[in-house]
């Protein structure tokens, strides 16, 4: 079960509805927010993909269960414009070089459930910017925690939330996921 | 405005005929890229459908007013919903009935000629694919050769016309579409014939064809001369037909030859290829009419809408029997091969008996050019 911010059900039906319906439900999205789409239209994935790459919406992934498609959507946002303000950033490659070097390095996936469940850094604990604030507790205020996200920009954000709360070496990732070469791992199913 | 559906068998006319067309093709880029209706004076525009979702304002300038338009998508939903908007914005146009779908799955027979003592020869034609399939017949009997999936089509065309089909053969083991020759022999209680090299690993009852095997349709000697000629599959078979018929399966195509790395071994056979193509059809008659599985391109029709060419003519113009040098014939046939066509390998195991997807699933594993051919 993944978390998202809405479900669609386009089941049983036909091209070009599951895609019409999509986009009518995308409408009514905030920018950033997942939408789940539930269709049995075998040719939605493809459509789906194709769609979203036209339109700069972001496609997560499709899980198949009980020959029910389940497409993950993110709708396109603005943060990624904004600048990065936190001091201490790390690059791809060192982080990757710290995990190698340390298995318990402290990372934080702040991305969306969804984003996280079709790719994430093996040791990333999922921590969606949305929960972020509620659990904080479950975090110590002196590790060095490392903040990832797709692009920089919401890791940043993350990082400067963590500090003011009184963290004391918090490290923003950058560029982050979107250029991630490092091993990954998929957990769609959890 | 109007809009009208038009049948995959309405679009042949027009390919045959060379009839002017715009076609506008609302499928994925990456879809109309792969695969899609070709004619000769057919003119295209590729605009995914869901780019449409607003409106067509923004593409109907680009659309010509004196030339009949035709909307195309996978299964025909999206390119009514478009077909509907441009008739809204006064157009006059058609959808493709059944989309891609249809198109790959509509057979066109052809009559290639008559045969000694009465008979006739059909070719059916699967434009949307590139698949030849070929009907024999003779005083009431016929046999089918390397048919394709949509086995009603020669069925009823054998009821039309009154014959009963008494033999089923496929050249070779097909990788690139599903043979309907074990359903057609189970239906009309006719012999299924396969080169027993390519059927090694089938999970069904069939008849070997060995080479020098004769066949005989109706009471008239209307022969099938199996010969042996090994390269795209090992087992790969020609049939002459009334000594007036090469059918050359997929070894000799028109304006190509036959790729032999689709059961996994062009090195191994690559041999095999040059020795058929080489040795074993120059021994036979310039004057065979060479009938092909396959053909690549809608320039290898001929103006009837069929795919047949002098033996001879094919020793002067195809490229692929003009390799003087050994090395340079297998640097073709190895070298830079194109992609495999679509679940090829699903399609040999569906073709062997191992696997019974469903009809769906089978027009799914097919979709797409047949690709095999090099040139």
């Amino acid at each position: 079960m993944i978390k998202t911010n809405s479900v669609l059900d386009a089941k049983g039906l036909a091209c070009p509805m599951p895609i019409v319906k999509t986009k009518k439900a995308m409408n009514g999205l905030e920018a950033g927010e997942v939408l789940e789409v539930q269709a049995t239209d075998k040719g939605s994935t493809a459509d789906m993909k194709a769609w979203a790459e036209s339109t700069g919406h972001q496609y997560l992934g499709t899980v198949e269960e009980a020959s029910v498609l389940k497409h993950y959507l993110r709708k396109a946002g603005g943060e990624e414009q904004e600048e990065k303000q936190h001091e201490n950033v790390i690059s791809n490659e060192e982080l990757l070089q710290k995990i190698e070097e340390n298995q318990n390095t402290i990372i934080l996936d702040v991305r969306e459930a969804a984003e996280y469940a079709f790719t994430h850094i093996p040791t990333a604990k999922s921590f969606p910017m949305g929960e972020l604030e509620q659990r904080m507790g479950e975090l110590d205020k002196k590790s060095e925690i490392f903040v990832i996200c797709r692009t920089g920009s919401r890791s940043d954000l993350a990082a400067r939330k963590l500090t003011a709360t009184g963290f004391v070496q918090v490290i923003n990732v950058v560029p982050g996921m979107s250029q991630w070469n490092g091993p990954t791992q998929i957990s769609v199913n959890e | 405005m109007t809009f009208n559906s038009m049948t995959a068998a309405e679009v042949s006319k027009k390919v045959i005929n060379k009839t002017d067309l715009f076609i506008l093709d609302v499928r994925n880029e990456n879809d109309f890229t792969d695969w899609k209706i070709e004619g000769e004076n057919f003119i295209f525009r590729n605009v995914p459908y869901f780019n449409l979702l607003d409106g067509v304002e923004e593409i109907i300038d680009q659309i010509p007013t004196n030339k009949e338009i035709l909307v195309v998508c996978a299964k025909e939903g999206s390119s009514v919903m478009v077909a509907e908007m441009l008739s809204e914005a006064g157009l006059d146009v058609s959808y493709l009935k059944g989309g891609m779908k249809a198109w790959s799955e509509h057979l066109e027979p052809v009559k290639i000629g008559d045969l000694t003592d009465g008979g006739e020869i059909y070719q059916f034609v699967r434009l949307g694919k590139g698949c030849l399939s070929y009907m024999v017949i003779s005083n009431g009997e016929a046999a089918v050769i390397d048919s394709t999936r949509m086995i009603d089509a020669y069925i009823d065309f054998a009821d039309r016309i009154g014959v009963k089909i008494i033999h089923v053969l496929d050249t070779h083991l097909h990788a690139d579409h599903i043979s309907g020759g074990r359903r057609i022999a189970e239906r009309t209680n006719a012999t299924y014939w396969l080169p027993p090299k390519d059927a090694t690993e089938v999970t069904f009852e069939y008849q070997p064809l060995a080479s020098g095997k004769v066949l005989t349709i109706g009471h008239t000697a209307i022969d099938i001369h199996s010969l042996y000629s090994p390269g795209h599959t090992i087992g790969s078979t020609s049939f002459v037909v009334d000594g007036k018929y090469l059918l050359s399966g997929d070894i000799l195509f028109i304006d190509s030859i036959g790729r032999p790395d689709l059961a996994g071994l062009a090195e191994d056979w690559v041999g095999d290829l040059r020795e058929t193509l080489y040795s074993r059809y120059r021994e036979l008659s310039d004057e065979l009419i060479v009938l092909p599985s396959h053909f690549m391109i809608i320039a290898e029709l001929n103006e009837d809408g069929s795919v047949a060419k002098k033996l001879g003519t094919l020793f002067v113009e195809n490229h692929g029997l003009n390799i003087e040098d050994e090395a340079e014939f297998r640097e073709l046939v190895t070298g830079n091969l194109p992609p495999q066509p679509n679940a090829y390998q699903e399609i040999r195991e569906t073709n062997l008996g191992k696997i019974e997807p469903d009809v769906e699933k089978q027009r799914e594993m097919e979709i797409g050019p047949n690709r095999c051919a090099v040139r």
